[in-house]
C-alpha cells in the first residue's frame, strides 16, 4: 500500500513547481484534451517530447512517474484490448476465431498512449503541486459556485485533511493487518465470502480509529482557531506572473502545434470508445 | 507577576448511562505568568479535562475559569482566549492539518487573517523556536514522532500565545523525541517567556518544572514546588504516583536514620549523598 | 532451547532506491521459561525482530528455529507459528474490533481451530491472567477504559496460549500505576509455568527490574546480550548508542566518577540503597 504514488507531493523548485495552481489546473485540463486530439504518429511523437521536456524541467524522478501508471496498468490493458476489435480498414490479420485489422492495432496503441498521456500529465500536476495549494486552487477556480451555496471552502479543507491522512491511515491498517494476521487471520485462502470477512476484524478498527483522529484533530483544528473559510487568509496567496502567462502561451502552442500535426493525415478516426 | 489564568470553584461533570460524573469537583488555581507548571495524577484525576478549561475547550458546568481576566464562557472572546493559550495534544499525528511542515505552521495563522507577508516572518520564528527550521519544506508524515510533536508546539507558538498548555505531550514519543521535546518546552520558557502547564505522567519531567500540582479525584491535592512535592513519598505513592528514582533512594535512606536531604534529578542526588560521605 | 535465531539478515525494499537493512546478521537464542528483555532505540531493528520471530516477515537470510525446527521449512504452515509465538504489537488496543471483548478473544483460538469449550476455557484463563472479569468479557472493547482495553488486546494473545510471549512495548502511554499493574500481570504470567516472556521496551527501568537477560539493538546488529546485570555494566557503551539508562545507576556512576568505591551495576532503587547503605556503614557514618 505504500506504493501509491498518486496524489503524492514532491517539494521542489522548478519553474513548474513555481506556477500559481490555478494556471496549472487549468493548464493541465487544457493539455489533457489537447493531447486527446492528437490523431497521428507524428502528434504522438510531439506529446511524448513535450512531456518529457516537462518531466525533465519539473526535475520529478522518472521513476516516480512510471510508478504513478502501474496502479492504472490494468485498464489500459483492458481498453486496448477492447479498442483493438474495434475499428475496420487496413491490412487483416486472421486469427482464426477473431480477425484484427492494422487499424485495430492502431486503436488500441493510441488509446493505450492517450491514457498514459493523461496519467503522466495529471501526476505531474499533483507531484508538483502542494496538496494546500491544489485544494486552494480549486476552491479559488470553484468559488463562483459559492453564489448558490456550495460549500467550497469545506469541501476544499476536507481535501487537504484527506490527502494529509492517506499515509496515516495506510501505515495504521498495515499494522492492523500484521496483528490480526498474528492472531492467525487468514485473507489469502477460501471462498470469497470468507475473505470479506476477514475483512472484519481489520475495517472496524480502522474506521474506529479513523473517529477517533478526526476527533481529535477537530479539537486541535479549534485550539488553533479555526472558524470555517471566512476571514480566513492564505500562506501562500494566488497572484499571477509574467511566468504563469509565459505558460498559457506554451501550452497554447503546443496545443496548436498537435491539431497541426492532424494536418499530414488522420491515420485513425477513432473516438473515444471508452 | 500578573495572573495569567485564574480558575474559581471550576466544576466540571457529564452524563452517562449510569448518571452524572463529576470529573472536576471544584478547582481553585491561579497560575503566574511566565511559571513552568506541572500537573500530575493518575488516568481519571481530572488533569486533561482541567487543561481543555484553560483554552475553552470545554466550559466549566460551575464556577468560572478566567484568561488574562477574560471570562472563557463569553463567546465573543473565544479567539482572544485560544490565540493566547495555546494546547498541545498527546498523539501528534492527529494534530497535524497539511501535509507539508510550514502550511501546517501557517494553519493558525491563516484561521486568525494574518497578512501572507507578515505569516512569513511569524512561521520562520516558530520554526526557530522548536528548532525545526530545515525542515521547513518537508513533508510532515515522513517525519519522526518527537519532530512532529515540536511542528505541532510550532503551529501553537506561530499564534504567538502567552501560555501553552501540552497534555501529555511525550506519552507516545521514544526516549530520543521526549529529550527533544522536552528541551523545546523548557527553552519557549526559559528563553521566550511564555508560561508552561505541561500535564505528565513522567516524574522526571514534573521534576524540572517550578511548580508542581498533584491531583486526585477531581481535586488539587498538593500544589508546591517540585522538591517539596516529591519529598512526601507516602502520600504520592498512596494516590498511586511514582516518585523520581533519586527522590526515593534518598528518601529510602533517611528511613534508615541518616540525616540526608531531598533531590529530585541526578546531580542533586549525588550531591546530597556526597555531602553525607564528606562528613565523616 | 525455545527460540534460536541464527545469522538473521533482512532487507526492506531490496534493490530500490529505499533499501534498507532493518537487520544485520543476528544470532541468539532463549531458553524455555527465560524473560528475555529487548531494547534498543526507534529504528534499531527490534520491531522487525519481533515481526521475525512469529514469521509476519520472513528473512531476507538466515534462519529462525522454534523447537529445534526451521519456522520457514513449510512456509504453508507458518500459521502455527504465529500461534505458537504470540506477539502483541505497539498498542494493541488498536486492534480490537469484537462486539464484545469476549468474541474479539476468541479469534485467535477460533482461527486455530479449537471447540467451542476449549475457546473458553482459554479466554477465561486468558482473562484470569490479564486481570477481566467476566462481566467486562461481555461488554464492548470499547466502553473499556484504556487500561482495560490493552489488557483485553493482551489477552486476545494469552488466550491462544503461545509458548513464547512477545510484548512490545506494552506499557507505553499508560500512568505509572497502569504501567505497575501491567508489568505485575505480566510477571505473574512469566511465573505461572514453564513460560517464555520477551519483553520490548524503551524504558531501561522496566527491563531490568523484569528481564533476568537483555539483547540490545542497534542499527540492525545485536549490539550486546548478557545477563541483565552485565549489560547494565556497560552503561557508557549504552548511553552511546541512544538508550537511556536508568536514573539510578547513573546515580552510582556519577559517584563512582567522584571516586566514591561502589558498585555501578545497579539499577533499582532498591539495591542502590544496600550498597549505599554498606558503603556507609563501612565508613561509620550510620
Amino acid at each position: 500500500m505504500k506504493d501509491i504514488t498518486f496524489g503524492q507531493y514532491f517539494p521542489g523548485a522548478s519553474p513548474i513547481h513555481k506556477l500559481d495552481p490555478r494556471f496549472k489546473i487549468l493548464l493541465t485540463i487544457a493539455l489533457i484534451v489537447g493531447v486527446y486530439t492528437a490523431q497521428n504518429i507524428y502528434g504522438f511523437v510531439l506529446v511524448s517530447l513535450f512531456l518529457a521536456v516537462m518531466i525533465f524541467v519539473s526535475q520529478i524522478r522518472a521513476s516516480l512517474i512510471f510508478k504513478s501508471i502501474k496502479p492504472i496498468f490494468f485498464i489500459i490493458c483492458f481498453t486496448s484490448v477492447i479498442n483493438l476489435f474495434y475499428g475496420k480498414g487496413g491490412a487483416e490479420f486472421d486469427l482464426g476465431f477473431i480477425t484484427i485489422t492494422e487499424r485495430g492495432i492502431y486503436t488500441a496503441v493510441f488509446m493505450a498512449l492517450r491514457l498514459i498521456f493523461m496519467v503522466v500529465t495529471a501526476s505531474l500536476l499533483t507531484y508538483t503541486t502542494s496538496p494546500i495549494s491544489l485544494t486552494g486552487g480549486i476552491e479559488r477556480l470553484l468559488s463562483p459556485l459559492k453564489l448558490i451555496r456550495v460549500p467550497v471552502h469545506e469541501i476544499a479543507m476536507m481535501m487537504t485533511i484527506a490527502l494529509r491522512f492517506i499515509p496515516t491511515l495506510s501505515e495504521e491498517a498495515d499494522k492492523i493487518i500484521m496483528a490480526q494476521k498474528s492472531r492467525g487471520a487468514d485473507f489469502e485462502s477460501g471462498s470469497i465470502f470468507k475473505r470479506i470477512g476477514a475483512l472484519v476484524p481489520i475495517l472496524v478498527p480502522l474506521i474506529v480509529s479513523a473517529f477517533r483522529r478526526a476527533d481529535e484533530l477537530a479539537m486541535s483544528m479549534e485550539c488553533r482557531c479555526y472558524n470555517g473559510g471566512d476571514g480566513r487568509t492564505r500562506l501562500h496567496e494566488f497572484k499571477a506572473v509574467t511566468s504563469d502567462y509565459i505558460a498559457v502561451l506554451i501550452i497554447a502552442v503546443f496545443i496548436g502545434a498537435i491539431l497541426w500535426t492532424n494536418y499530414f493525415g488522420v491515420i485513425t478516426g477513432v473516438r473515444i470508445s471508452l | 507577576m500578573p495572573n495569567h489564568i485564574k480558575t474559581v470553584n471550576l466544576e466540571f461533570s457529564y452524563k452517562t448511562d449510569d448518571g452524572v460524573t463529576d470529573v472536576l469537583k471544584g478547582i481553585d488555581l491561579e497560575i503566574t505568568s511566565g511559571s513552568f507548571v506541572a500537573v500530575i495524577g493518575h488516568n481519571g484525576s481530572g488533569k486533561s479535562t482541567l487543561a481543555k478549561h484553560f483554552n475553552g475547550v470545554l466550559l466549566p458546568c460551575g464556577g468560572t475559569v478566567y484568561v488574562n481576566g477574560i471570562d472563557t464562557r463569553d463567546d465573543s472572546r473565544i479567539f482572544d482566549i485560544r490565540q493566547r493559550v495555546g494546547m498541545v495534544f498527546q498523539n501528534p499525528d492527529n494534530q497535524i492539518v497539511s501535509s507539508i511542515v510550514e502550511e501546517d505552521v501557517a494553519f493558525a495563522l491563516e484561521n486568525l487573517g494574518v497578512e501572507p507577508a507578515a505569516m512569513e516572518k511569524r512561521i520562520s520564528e516558530a520554526l526557530a523556536a522548536v528548532n525545526m527550521t530545515e525542515y521547513r519544506t518537508h513533508a510532515t508524515y515522513k517525519l519522526s514522532g518527537g519532530q512532529k510533536q515540536r511542528i505541532a508546539i510550532a503551529g501553537v507558538i506561530a499564534m504567538r500565545p502567552d501560555c501553552i498548555v501540552l497534555d501529555e505531550p511525550t506519552a507516545m514519543l521514544d526516549p530520543v523525541g521526549r529529550r527533544e521535546v522536552l528541551r523545546t518546552i523548557r527553552s519557549l520558557n526559559r528563553q521566550f517567556g511564555i508560561t508552561v502547564i505541561l500535564i505528565t505522567h513522567y516524574m522526571n519531567e514534573a521534576a524540572g518544572a517550578d511548580r508542581v500540582i498533584v491531583m486526585n479525584d477531581g481535586k488539587i491535592v498538593m500544589d508546591d514546588t517540585a522538591q517539596s512535592v516529591f519529598s512526601q513519598v507516602d502520600e504520592l505513592k498512596k494516590l498511586h504516583l511514582d516518585v523520581p528514582q533519586e527522590t526515593e533512594l534518598l528518601y529510602e535512606l533517611a528511613k534508615e536514620g541518616i540525616d540526608i536531604g531531598t533531590a529530585t534529578n541526578v546531580d542533586e542526588c549525588v550531591t546530597q549523598i556526597m555531602k553525607v560521605l564528606d562528613r565523616k | 532451547m525455545i527460540l534460536k535465531a541464527e545469522n538473521i539478515t533482512h532487507i526492506y525494499s531490496p534493490k530500490t532506491p529505499f533499501e534498507k537493512k532493518a537487520l544485520d546478521d543476528v544470532s541468539f537464542s532463549i531458553e524455555k521459561g527465560e524473560f528475555v528483555g529487548l531494547i534498543g532505540h526507534t529504528g534499531s531493528g527490534k520491531s522487525t525482530l519481533a515481526q521475525m520471530l512469529n514469521g509476519l516477515l520472513r528473512p531476507s537470510s538466515g534462519k529462525i528455529y522454534l523447537d529445534g525446527e526451521d519456522i520457514w521449512a513449510k512456509p504453508k504452515e507458518i500459521r502455527k507459528v504465529r500461534f505458537a509465538v504470540g506477539v502483541v504489537f505497539q498498542y494493541p488496543e488498536y486492534q480490537l474490533f469484537g462486539e464484545t471483548v469476549y468474541a474479539d478473544m476468541a479469534l485467535g483460538p477460533r482461527n486455530m481451530g479449537l471447540s467451542e469449550q476449549e475457546i473458553k476455557e482459554r479466554i477465561e484463563e486468558a482473562a484470569d491472567f490479564v486481570g477481566l472479569t467476566n462481566e467486562q468479557l461481555k461488554r464492548s472493547p470499547f466502553e473499556l477504559s484504556g487500561g482495560q482495553k490493552r489488557r483485553a488486546a493482551i489477552g486476545s494473545i494469552v488466550a491462544m496460549r503461545p509458548k513464547v510471549l512477545v510484548l512490545d512495548e506494552p506499557t507505553a502511554g499508560l500512568d505509572p500505576y497502569g504501567r505497575e499493574r501491567l508489568l505485575r500481570r505480566i510477571r505473574q504470567y512469566h511465573e505461572s509455568g514453564d513460560k517464555t516472556v520477551i519483553l520490548i521496551s524503551h524504558s531501561m527501568e522496566e527491563i531490568a527490574e523484569n528481564a533476568s537477560r537483555i539483547l540490545v539493538m542497534n542499527h540492525g546488529k545485536l549490539e550486546l546480550c548478557d545477563k541483565t546485570s552485565d549489560v547494565f555494566r556497560h552503561a557508557q557503551r549504552l548511553s552511546d548508542i541512544g538508550l537511556s539508562i536508568p536514573h539510578i545507576t547513573r546515580v552510582m556512576l556519577a559517584l563512582k566518577e567522584k571516586g566514591v568505591d561502589v558498585r555501578t551495576d545497579i539499577f533499582t532503587v532498591e539495591d542502590a540503597k544496600a550498597e549505599l547503605l554498606r558503603v556507609m556503614r563501612g565508613a561509620d557514618i550510620v
